[in-house]
C-alpha cells in the first residue's frame, strides 16, 4: 500500500513501493493520460510534475514519490479552465497522433513556469521529449505564442 | 493467396481476408449510397447514405473508414464530404464504422487500409460522391415538403432555401424524410475551383482530447474485469518456444495465468501490466532458435554484396537502350556502392490490442492502420465467422506502416481464447517492440554512370540487391517473382516514376531475403532508392564538373512535374545565391505515392563530423491540397522521421536477433536537432497524389549532398551514427 498525492487528491493505492510511478498512475490510480513509451526515462511520454519539476515517471518509484505533490496531464487544467499550454496546443493544432503530447505539454508547462519567455536555446535545452510524428516545429511555435501573449 | 486464410472461413470472411492483405482483388467491394429502408446510427439518427448521418440538432456525423493515426486524414476526408454536402463545418463530427458493420453491409465503406499515403487520394472520389448524394437527398426532401421543384432550392451551410417563397429549413429538420428517398443514380461533383472547405487549412477535428489526456489509445482501453498480458516472442525470427518454467513465477503478485501463444511466444496474464511484465522477466524461457541464430549483420551484408555482382540473377525494373554496352564504350565511368539498414518504426505507443473471446463472439479494440486486416486476423485467430467478430478502432499512437500488420492483434486473440469471457489487454514492452518490428528492408546498391567525351551522361546502371517487402507480406503481388514496388522512385512509369531521361538505362533488383521480417516503413522503398539515386546524381554532377542542380535539370526536360518541384525548392533556398558563411547546400528530388517532391538543406559541419541543419525547404505537387495546414505538418514530420532514420536509425543483427532494445540504442531526433521545414506547395491539379510519405525520400539525400558540399566526403551508408557523425 502507498499514499500518493496526485492532482491534489491523496490516494491510498494497493501497489508495491518499487513499482514505477508511471504504472501506479496508469493502473492503480487509473489516470491513463500519462503514457508509456520506453520505461527507461528516454522518451518523455510519461512526464509528470513532481513538486513542480518535470519528471519522467517511469524512472521514479512509488516509494520515492510518496509525500510529494504529483501533477499529471489530467490535473493541469484548473477549475475547468485549460492551462495556457493546452489552449495554445489546440489553437496551433500541435498534436499529430498525440501520444507523446501529454508528456510534451507537461515538460513545456514546467519550462514556462520557470522561464515565462524562453529563447529557442532554452527550449532546445529543456524539451527533450521524443515525438516520432515530428511536431517539433508546431511545439516551438506554440511555446513562442504563449510567451509573447 | 493469403496463407493465413483457413479453409474453415466462410466466403465473406475469405473476401475480406483477401482484400485486407492487399491482393487488389477486393471482391465484393460495392459503394452503394443507401436505399429505401432507413438505416439508423447508434443514437437513432438517420443515415443519408452510408457516409452521412444527420441529427435533429443539425449535427452532421461523417463516417470515416480509413484510420487516423496523426496524419490528419480524418479531418481531410471530412472536409471532402462536407464540401459536397454543403453543411456547416462547425457542426461536423466524425465516427468510425467497424469492419464488421462494413462486411455485413457488403463493404459499403470500401477499403479501410491506411497505408501508401492512400488515405485521401484513394477515397476522395467516393466520399465526395457520398457527400453530394446526401445533399441531393436532403434538398429533395425539403422540396417535397414545400411541393416545389428541387431545382428551385439552394443550400448553404446546411440551410436549405426556396427563394421564390422565402422558405428555409435545415438539414436536421428534413433528415428523416431524406433518409426514406431513393438516392440519385449519379451526382455531379464540384469543380475544384469552387471548393470552399477543401483547400482550407482548417484545424483538425480531433485535437482537444490529445491535450488533456482524455484521448483513448489502444493502451488506455479499459473493460470490466479486464486482465493485462505481457509477451515474449522468440527473439530469433523463425525460432520457436521450447519450454518455460511456470513454477518459478506462480506465487508472484497478481499473476493469473501463463499461456503459450502459438509455437513461438509465451505470455503472462496478470491483474496489472506491471505485474505481468515483472513476472515475465522472471520466467525462465528456453527457445529453439534454429538456424537463423547463425545470421548476423555481417553475413547479411556479405550476401547482399554478392547480389551486386552482374553474374547473379536479377529482375529488370526499368530499361532503355543498352546500358552495359554504353558503359563499356564510354569515355568516362563513375561507380559507387551504397547501403541502407534495417530500421524499426518505433511508434511512440508500443503494439497492443485488447480482446474478449467467448464461443459466440470475439471483439478486439486496437489501433490499426487497416481495420479489415485486423478483422481478418480476429476471424483467423478466433476461428469464429465474420458475423461473430468485430474490431473497434481506437487512436493509434503512431502508425508509419507498422500498424498495417496484425501480428499483435492475432496474439491478443490467441491469449484471450485461452481465457474465455475475460477481456485481456496485450501490451508489448518497448523491448518487445524493438525485437519484433516489421523492419525497413535492407538493401545495397551499385550504381555505374558513364559519360561521353562532352560530359553528357550516356548510361546509368542501377543495381539493387536486397530485401523485398512484397515477397514476405504480399507474395501474390509479385510479378513472375519480381517485386515491382522495389523500384519505387526509379520505375519506368506510374506513381513512383524515375524523373530523369538517360539514353541507356538499366535498373535491376537482385532479390535477397534475409530472415528478418520486412515491413512497409513510412516512405518504404522510396527511402533508399532516393538516397542511392539522388546522392549518386551528385556524384555524377561532380564527375561532369557541373552544378548538381544544373546537371539534374539537363536530364529532366521530359519530366516537367519533377522539374517544377525541384525548381521550386531551388528558388526558395536561393540556390543561385551564395549561402551564408560556413553553410553548404544539398538538393534532391523524387516521385512517390503519386506526388512529385523535392528538398533542399542548408547545413554546417564542425570538426568534420558534427552537423547542424540550419534550413530545410521542401516542395510537393500532390495534384490537389485538401488541407494545407495538415500537408505542412506531414511534410515537416516526414523530415523528422527521415532525418532520424539518417542519423540514428539502424537495426543490427547478431545471433539472428535485433541488437537494439530501446530508444537508448535506437535514438530519435529531438527538438534541438530539427530546424523549421519551409514547405512550398505547388499543386498542379488533374491528379491525386499522397502526402504522408513522399517527402521523407528527399530528407536524407538533401542533407548528405550538403555534407559532401561542406566536407568533400561522400557518405554512402546509413545511419550516420555508425560513421561517427552526429548532430552538432
Amino acid at each position: 500500500m502507498a499514499n500518493l498525492t496526485i492532482n491534489g487528491k491523496t490516494l491510498t493505492l494497493d501497489v508495491e513501493p518499487d513499482t514505477p510511478l508511471l504504472w501506479a498512475i496508469r493502473e492503480n490510480a487509473g489516470l491513463t493520460g500519462t503514457k508509456y513509451g520506453c520505461g527507461i526515462a528516454q522518451c518523455g511520454a510519461c512526464t509528470v510534475h513532481i513538486d513542480g519539476v518535470a519528471t519522467r515517471s517511469c524512472g521514479v518509484s512509488v516509494a520515492e514519490a510518496e509525500g510529494k505533490k504529483i501533477t499529471t496531464i489530467e490535473g493541469l487544467a484548473s477549475g475547468g479552465t485549460l492551462h495556457k499550454v493546452q489552449e495554445a496546443w489546440i489553437a496551433k493544432d500541435v498534436p499529430q497522433c498525440g501520444y507523446c503530447q501529454s508528456g510534451m505539454i507537461m515538460a513545456v508547462a514546467a519550462l514556462l513556469n520557470e522561464k515565462p519567455k524562453p529563447t529557442d536555446a532554452d527550449i532546445d535545452e529543456a524539451i527533450t521529449n521524443i515525438c516520432r510524428c515530428g511536431t517539433f516545429q508546431q511545439v516551438r511555435e506554440a511555446i513562442h505564442t504563449i510567451a509573447s501573449a | 493467396m493469403n496463407k493465413h486464410v483457413s479453409p474453415k472461413m466462410n466466403r465473406r470472411a475469405f473476401v475480406i481476408g483477401t482484400a485486407a492483405v492487399g491482393t487488389g482483388l477486393a471482391i465484393g467491394l460495392e459503394i452503394p449510397f443507401g436505399g429505401p429502408a432507413v438505416v439508423r446510427a447508434a443514437d437513432g439518427s438517420p443515415e443519408i447514405g452510408a457516409w452521412v448521418v444527420v441529427r435533429p440538432d443539425d449535427t452532421v456525423v461523417i463516417r470515416i473508414a480509413r484510420s487516423e493515426m496523426g496524419q490528419g486524414s480524418l479531418t481531410g476526408l471530412a472536409q471532402l464530404v462536407a464540401e459536397e454536402l454543403e453543411c456547416d463545418w462547425s457542426k461536423v463530427t466524425t465516427e468510425y464504422p467497424t469492419p464488421g458493420q462494413s462486411v455485413a453491409r457488403k463493404r459499403v465503406w470500401g477499403d479501410f487500409s491506411t497505408g501508401g499515403s492512400r488515405g485521401i487520394r484513394s477515397s476522395q472520389d467516393y466520399v465526395r460522391k457520398g457527400g453530394a448524394t446526401a445533399r441531393v437527398m436532403l434538398i429533395e426532401a425539403a422540396a417535397n415538403e414545400w411541393k416545389v421543384p428541387a431545382s428551385e432550392c439552394t443550400v448553404a451551410r446546411g440551410v436549405i432555401t426556396h427563394k421564390a417563397s422565402g422558405r428555409t429549413t435545415t438539414y436536421g429538420k428534413v433528415a428523416e424524410a431524406a433518409a426514406k428517398l431513393t438516392p440519385p443514380a449519379d451526382v455531379k461533383l464540384k469543380d475544384p475551383k469552387d471548393w470552399t472547405i477543401v483547400g482550407k487549412g482548417l484545424l483538425r477535428l480531433d485535437t482537444a482530447d490529445k491535450t488533456t489526456g482524455a484521448m483513448t489509445y489502444g493502451i488506455d482501453v479499459k473493460l470490466p474485469g479486464m486482465l493485462n498480458a505481457a509477451i515474449k516472442d522468440c527473439p530469433v525470427f523463425g525460432g520457436k518456444l521450447k519450454s518455460y518454467d511456470e513454477a518459478k513465477i506462480t506465487g508472484m503478485k497478481g499473476v493469473k495465468k501463463v499461456v503459450k501463444v502459438g509455437d513461438t511466444a509465451v505470455a503472462v496474464v496478470a491483474d496489472t501490466w506491471w505485474h505481468a511484465k515483472t513476472a515475465l522477466e522472471a520466467l525462465p524461457i528456453v527457445w529453439d532458435e534454429g538456424d537463423n541464430a547463425k545470421v548476423s549483420s555481417e553475413s547479411i551484408a556479405k550476401w547482399l554484396a554478392e547480389g551486386l555482382d552482374d553474374g547473379q540473377p536479377a529482375y529488370v525494373g526499368n530499361k532503355n537502350g543498352d546500358a552495359k554496352a554504353a558503359i563499356a564504350g564510354a569515355a568516362k565511368k563513375v561507380e559507387a556502392v551504397y547501403s541502407y539498414p534495417y530500421q524499426n518504426h518505433a511508434t511512440m505507443e508500443p503494439m497492443n490490442a485488447t480482446a474478449v473471446y467467448t464461443a459466440d463472439k470475439c471483439e478486439v479494440w486496437c489501433g490499426t492502420q487497416n481495420g479489415e486486416a485486423a478483422f481478418a486476423a480476429v476471424l483467423e485467430a478466433s476461428g469464429l465467422p465474420a458475423e461473430k467478430c468485430d474490431v473497434h478502432k481506437v487512436m493509434p499512437g503512431g502508425g508509419f506502416g507498422r500498424r498495417g500488420q496484425t501480428d499483435y492483434v492475432r496474439q491478443a486473440v490467441m491469449i484471450a481464447k485461452q481465457m474465455p469471457g475475460t477481456p485481456v489487454k496485450l501490451l508489448w514492452s518497448r523491448e518487445e517492440d524493438m525485437a519484433h518490428g516489421r523492419y525497413h528492408p535492407i538493401t545495397q546498391c551499385k550504381m555505374t554512370g558513364a559519360f561521353d567525351a562532352n560530359n553528357n551522361l550516356v548510361a546509368l546502371h542501377y543495381r539493387l540487391s536486397g530485401q523485398s517487402i512484397l515477397f514476405s507480406l504480399r507474395p501474390e503481388a509479385l510479378q513472375n517473382g519480381m517485386d515491382p514496388a522495389a523500384f519505387q522512385g526509379v520505375a519506368q512509369s506510374g506513381e513512383a516514376a524515375f524523373g530523369y531521361s538517360v539514353p541507356n538505362l538499366l535498373v535491376e533488383h537482385a532479390m535477397r531475403n534475409p530472415h528478418v521480417p520486412p515491413g512497409f516503413w513510412r516512405g518504404v522503398n522510396v527511402n533508399h532508392n532516393a538516397i542511392y539515386m539522388e546522392c549518386f546524381m551528385d556524384e555524377l554532377a561532380q564527375a561532369a564538373g557541373q552544378d548538381p542542380l544544373e546537371f539534374r535539370r539537363k536530364l529532366m526536360g521530359n519530366h516537367p512535374k519533377h522539374l517544377a518541384v525541384l525548381n521550386a525548392v531551388a528558388e526558395k533556398i536561393g540556390w543561385n545565391t551564395p549561402a551564408p558563411q560556413g553553410v553548404y547546400r544539398g538538393i534532391a528530388q523524387v516521385m512517390g505515392y503519386g506526388s512529385y517532391v523535392a528538398g533542399a538543406a542548408e547545413i554546417s559541419v564542425t570538426e568534420g563530423n558534427k552537423i547542424k541543419v540550419h534550413r530545410i525547404v521542401a516542395s510537393t505537387d500532390p495534384g490537389y491540397v485538401v488541407n494545407p495546414a495538415q500537408v505542412e505538418r506531414q511534410v515537416a514530420g516526414s523530415f523528422v522521421y527521415g532525418l532520424s532514420a539518417l542519423f540514428y536509425g539502424g537495426c543490427t543483427v547478431k545471433d539472428g536477433k535485433i541488437e537494439q532494445t530501446n530508444f537508448d540504442t535506437y535514438n530519435s531526433m529531438r527538438i534541438n536537432e530539427m530546424p523549421k521545414v519551409e514547405t512550398v506547395m505547388v499543386p498542379s491539379g488533374g491528379f491525386w497524389g499522397g502526402v504522408g510519405e513522399p517527402t521523407i525520400g528527399v530528407a536524407a539525400p538533401a542533407v548528405l549532398n550538403a555534407y559532401f558540399a561542406a566536407t568533400g566526403k561522400r557518405i554512402r551508408s546509413v545511419p550516420l551514427r555508425d560513421q561517427n557523425i552526429t548532430f552538432a
